[in-house]
């Protein structure tokens, strides 16, 4: 379990690791290295470069501005847990932060890497969704912002160019009366979720508004439970409102199984995932 | 009734004044290993070393039409590339049968495939190179010609007329068939409520934490082959490869240093080590194989795999009447060398039911080959079958008629004071105390008060269950385990005493460490036997060179046959040393005794002459000496059962846990162990020992499972994907013991290293199953994962 050879760059400033990455099409970038270098040496991957950016200036800071909490992408998982303001602006990453892995894993692991790399199983893109972000983008013509939503593609896949560097992330800092709850269902503590929900909405007058319900591990990219969010519009959380709910699932969400773990397995949970996150919303 | 024994002769050869056994002291090599100091064998580094890589089938069965080897030979660093049949030029091929189990075929093996793959992972050409990493490289230059041929997948076809044969010279799919009968089973199901329950066990395997190792140097000008090998039973390999590689056997030494775990996966003859040993001795320099994570999943021998039908008869009074299995096993492509892939079936048609008194049995067991990873033996071999199936067949009767599954139990173990007895399936067992160990459980776990525990939430809904498992374990086997069926793995062990010149002890044995404390073990028996504290004895084991023949470390054999090894030879030394001490201080040797280092006056303990002092005068002083006195500092003794094939244990645990019925998700709470092993040595080393056991029952019992597509594809073959129990998930386990000393030896101490993992799968499924007895649901699938208690809840198809 060796990588296959590769060259090794390690660039100072963003404008050089973006010219390294102009200059070599098969060139890929490490961050924390989390998912990259047990890639490379299981040799699912061959890049001819490793662009380290590791070291670049500015790019883990967590500021607001604007109503916008942003946080750059190398803030490790570790950190993005341990953060006042992002306990504060976005309780739902903070929520998150806990389940990405093992500390190990979140000692090292960035948030940009975790976004770019766009694991389905992987629990901040579905918070992203969920809180309605967006990913800043820079390139060598410059910086560019794109919606969480249209962000995510496919497995592994996004709208980042191989040419790009994912700069920063941002959310909506959290307004009045919003709930954020993280569901997730694993087999084992830090495991890939089977899995998992991030629920966000404004609970005002007995009545639920603006509910997005973002699921991960259930296709190639997180999903938003676009009907069953729609039916409980204005309504409250009562346990016949969410079960009328939960059986719209299946019209919003159509996972894929996996080994020993089916789909119609996988839709039960999310159901019981959505009873439980809208309870305690309610609660 | 007391837990201990009264003591007697059997403990007066360990009830001394400095006597260490039954005390939890440290282990000599654990302040090293924490200090990640230990000397693995991908630690050793040799001169002019290189290192191999295997190129492995991607298909379950397939021919090799061709390997081109030439662009791999050009890649950087490489130093060979190797097909099987070049390699068989220097590495005979083996089979693995063992005549006692009449019938069992398999087709010869080679280090590396030949002709065909048989499964996917295993090795049809090698890529010997300066670096892992070059070797890997040429490994992907390697171009192999392919045609896939059909494969058996699913054993429960592997016999039909349709199924495509392995190996055709072979005639069959079947390795071996066995049926075992006792008493009238047929009226004993005529005259009882019968429960009819079918099983199943998922393939799962070890996951050591330091992978197979290999490291082999031939030196040409002597024919010597030297191997550092992570491996449970260096004589065994001594024999292996000197067989197979066409050495005598004393040109080859095998040296097992530090081993990072091994549970049973490291006391095989694989492929891929013997064509580790085989390239050293055809490239004449040192070769080094170590196996990564990856392969390891796809070579590693797997273990399970069963589905067991089987019946219960029960009386209204709870008595049992009789009991039946089928079991069925497939094994992979080939029997594995050379403790043979039968085993776990064999011990399956053995220990079922045989802690109960009922007398009629009828098993019967199929073993059959398949494309997938070899099968062989794991730790607790069969138990964890043989006790979920008839503990699982205990639950069900209880309930059928209506009794507590704690009473119906109290009811069938044969009692304490029947022994010593023979099972319907003709076990011998020397002393058990099923009773003793069941009271001693229920008070731990406060019984009673669970059950209304249990009751009450139910109420709230919430489903918690209990679930009691009792069994048996084999230990300290004798030749009748592998010697008689003509596998060359010794049965007996031997332990060498010296006393150097400052009065230290340095004890080599025949057994092996592999992390559980087995050199601990050695010492404190020394120290006791000899006289001195466990600081001045120094333990070495796992050089075929220096220690005594013995068997090495499996079947919970190291404490119980080396350990009385040790006993014997301390014995030994001690009254060689006293002969000296006696001329010196001009005393009855018998008169004098020694204590913490020193001979002292037996009488009144008074001091008389340190062991430094001794050894001072013996070694260099020897002059003072009388001319017809010739002193003997050393002494070598050696052990094997000979009352009885095997020192059965005995055992009971509990589980208690919560099933979420709406995710199938379940919590463990917490989990009992009592378990007799005789003699305990170290306390905390047995505790550790159970406890590890249990967690590896665990997780057969709910997250470890090699699942394979129909096409013989393992589909979870890594650490993120198989689910080895992790901490978290682990109930605290409390462990309590019973000793019941054998009389086959004076330490009196059976084993305790698979009692953990023979009992948890049983506890944890009844408790899932007693858990949803509301719901008139039951689950016998191993593991029950959460996918599997929704289906048998209905919540999921």
């Amino acid at each position: 379990m060796k990588p296959a050879p590769f060259n090794y760059i390690k660039p100072s400033s963003i404008g050089d690791a973006l010219a390294a990455l102009g200059e070599h099409p098969e060139a890929v970038l490490l961050a924390g290295g989390q998912s990259l270098l047990p890639m490379l040496n299981m040799r699912l991957v061959a890049p001819s470069h490793v662009i380290d950016i590791g070291a670049l200036p500015a790019m883990n800071e967590v500021s607001i501005a604007d109503g916008w909490l942003r946080m750059g992408a190398l803030l490790r998982h570790c950190d993005l847990a341990a953060s006042p303001t992002v306990a504060e602006a976005a309780p739902l990453l903070q929520a998150a932060a806990r389940h990405i892995g093992h500390p190990a894993i979140r000692n090292r692991g960035t948030i940009g890497g975790s976004l770019a790399l766009a694991d389905p199983a992987a629990e901040l893109p579905a918070c992203l969704l969920a809180l309605g972000g967006r990913l800043v983008i820079e390139g060598l013509d410059g910086e560019r912002v794109v919606e969480a939503a249209a962000f995510f593609t496919g497995t592994f896949e996004t709208a980042l160019r191989r040419d790009e560097i994912l700069r920063a992330v941002e959310v909506p800092v959290l307004a009045p009366k919003y709930r954020s709850e993280f569901h997730e269902l694993a087999r084992r503590l830090g495991d890939y979720a089977l899995v998992g929900l991030a629920a966000h909405g404004q609970i005002d007058n007995g009545g639920v508004h603006d509910l997005r319900l973002a699921f991960f591990a259930v296709g190639d990219k997180p999903a938003l439970a676009v009907a069953a969010a729609r039916s409980l519009e204005g309504k409250s959380l009562s346990e016949a409102n969410i079960a009328a709910a939960v059986a719209l699932l299946a019209d919003d969400i159509h996972p894929i199984g996996q080994p020993g773990y089916g789909e119609r397995t996988k839709l039960h949970h999310c159901g019981v995932l959505v009873k439980r996150a809208l309870s305690r919303m309610a609660a | 009734m007391s837990d201990t024994p009264p003591h007697g002769p059997l403990h007066a050869v360990l009830d001394r004044p400095n006597s260490y056994i039954g005390r939890s002291v440290p282990r000599p090599n654990v302040r090293r290993l924490l200090q990640g100091r230990g000397n693995y064998v991908d630690d050793i580094r040799l001169p002019r070393m290189v290192h191999v890589a295997f190129v492995r089938s991607p298909y379950a069965h397939a021919r090799i039409d061709g390997i081109d080897t030439a662009a791999a030979l050009n890649s950087p660093g490489v130093v060979a590339v190797v097909t099987g049949a070049e390699l068989a030029e220097y590495c005979t091929p083996w089979v693995g049968v063992l005549s006692h189990l009449a019938g069992l075929k398999s087709q010869p093996q080679h280090a590396i495939a030949i002709q065909k793959a048989s499964w996917q992972g295993e090795a049809v050409a090698a890529v010997v190179a300066e670096t892992r990493a070059q070797a890997e490289d040429g490994v992907d230059a390697v171009q192999v010609q392919w045609t896939e041929l059909p494969i058996v997948a699913d054993m429960e076809t592997a016999l039909d007329d349709q199924t495509p044969v392995i190996h055709p010279d072979l005639g069959d799919n079947l390795a071996w068939q066995r049926s075992f009968e006792a008493g009238d089973v047929d009226a004993a199901f005529a005259a009882g409520t019968v429960v009819d329950e079918e099983f199943s066990f998922g393939r799962h395997t070890g996951v050591t934490v330091e992978p197979r190792a290999i490291l082999s140097s031939y030196e040409p000008a002597e024919g010597r082959l030297t191997v550092h090998h992570s491996c449970q039973a260096p004589h065994m390999m001594q024999n292996i490869f000197a067989t197979h590689l066409g050495l005598e056997e004393h040109d080859v030494r095998v040296i097992c240093g530090d081993v990072g775990g091994s549970y049973g996966i490291k006391v095989h003859a694989y492929a891929d080590e013997m064509a580790t040993a085989a390239l050293s001795v055809m490239l004449r320099r040192p070769v080094k194989f170590i196996a990564d994570r990856l392969e390891s999943f796809l070579t590693d021998i797997h273990a399970r795999d069963h589905r067991v039908r089987a019946r219960m008869a029960i009386s209204e009074s709870g008595k049992i009447l009789g009991i039946e299995i089928d079991d069925l096993t497939g094994i992979g492509p080939y029997s594995v060398y050379p403790r043979t892939s039968g085993i776990e079936a064999n011990q399956i048609v053995n220990l079922t039911g045989a802690q109960y008194t009922c007398g009629n049995y009828r098993a019967k067991t199929t073993v059959v080959f398949q494309n997938k990873v070899p099968m062989c033996q794991y730790r607790a071999v069969g138990h964890p079958i043989a006790t979920a199936v008839t503990e699982g067949l205990v639950d069900a009767a209880a309930a059928a008629i209506g009794m507590d599954p704690i009473e119906v139990r109290r009811r069938n173990l044969i009692p304490d004071d029947a022994y010593p007895c023979t099972a319907a399936t003709g076990l011998s067992f020397e002393g058990l105390s099923h009773h003793r160990a069941l009271a001693r459980l229920v008070e731990l776990m406060d019984y009673d008060s669970l059950r209304a525990e249990q009751e009450r939430l139910r109420g709230d809904g919430i489903y918690r269950g209990i679930g009691i498992a009792t069994f048996i374990e084999l230990t300290n086997p004798s030749a009748m385990f592998y010697g008689v069926g003509g596998a060359r793995i010794s049965a007996q062990d031997g332990c060498t005493l010296r006393l150097d010149a400052k009065g230290n002890v340095i004890c080599t044995t025949g057994v092996t460490e592999q992390g559980q404390g087995a050199e601990a073990v050695m010492a404190q028996v020394t120290a006791t036997a000899v006289g001195v504290t466990i600081d001045k004895v120094r333990v070495i084991t796992g050089d075929t060179d220096v220690v005594p023949y013995g068997g090495g470390t499996w079947a919970s054999r190291a404490a119980g046959i080396g350990g009385e090894a040790a006993v014997q030879a301390g014995k030994a030394l001690r009254e060689n040393i006293l002969k000296v001490a006696g001329i010196i201080l001009q005393a009855e040797p018998e008169t004098l005794d020694i204590r913490e280092g020193r001979v002292v006056d037996g009488a009144d303990g008074n001091d008389r002459i340190g062991l430094d002092e001794v050894g001072r005068i013996a070694y260099y002083r020897a002059d003072t000496l009388p001319k017809d006195f010739q002193s003997e500092l050393v002494a070598t003794r050696h052990y094997v059962p000979k009352l009885f094939p095997f020192a059965f244990t005995n055992g009971v645990q509990a589980s208690w846990l919560e099933v979420d019925i709406e995710t199938g998700f379940v919590t463990l709470l917490k989990h009992w162990a009592v378990e007799d092993c005789g003699t305990v040595i170290n306390p905390q080393l047995v505790d550790e020992q159970i406890r590890g056991g249990v967690v590896q029952g665990i997780g057969g019992a709910l997250f470890e499972h090699c699942l394979y597509d129909d096409h013989g594809q393992l589909l979870n073959g890594s650490m993120m994907d198989y689910l080895t129990p992790m901490a978290a998930e682990m109930p605290d386990i409390e462990v309590a013991h019973v000793e019941t000393p054998t009389a086959d030896s004076e330490l009196g101490a059976k084993g305790a290293g698979e009692a953990g993992t023979a009992g948890a799968p049983a506890a944890v499924l009844n408790a899932i199953n007693d858990a949803l007895m509301p719901l008139d649901v039951r689950l016998n699938i191993h593991p029950a994962t959460p996918e599997r208690i929704l289906a048998a809840l209905g919540t999921v198809g």
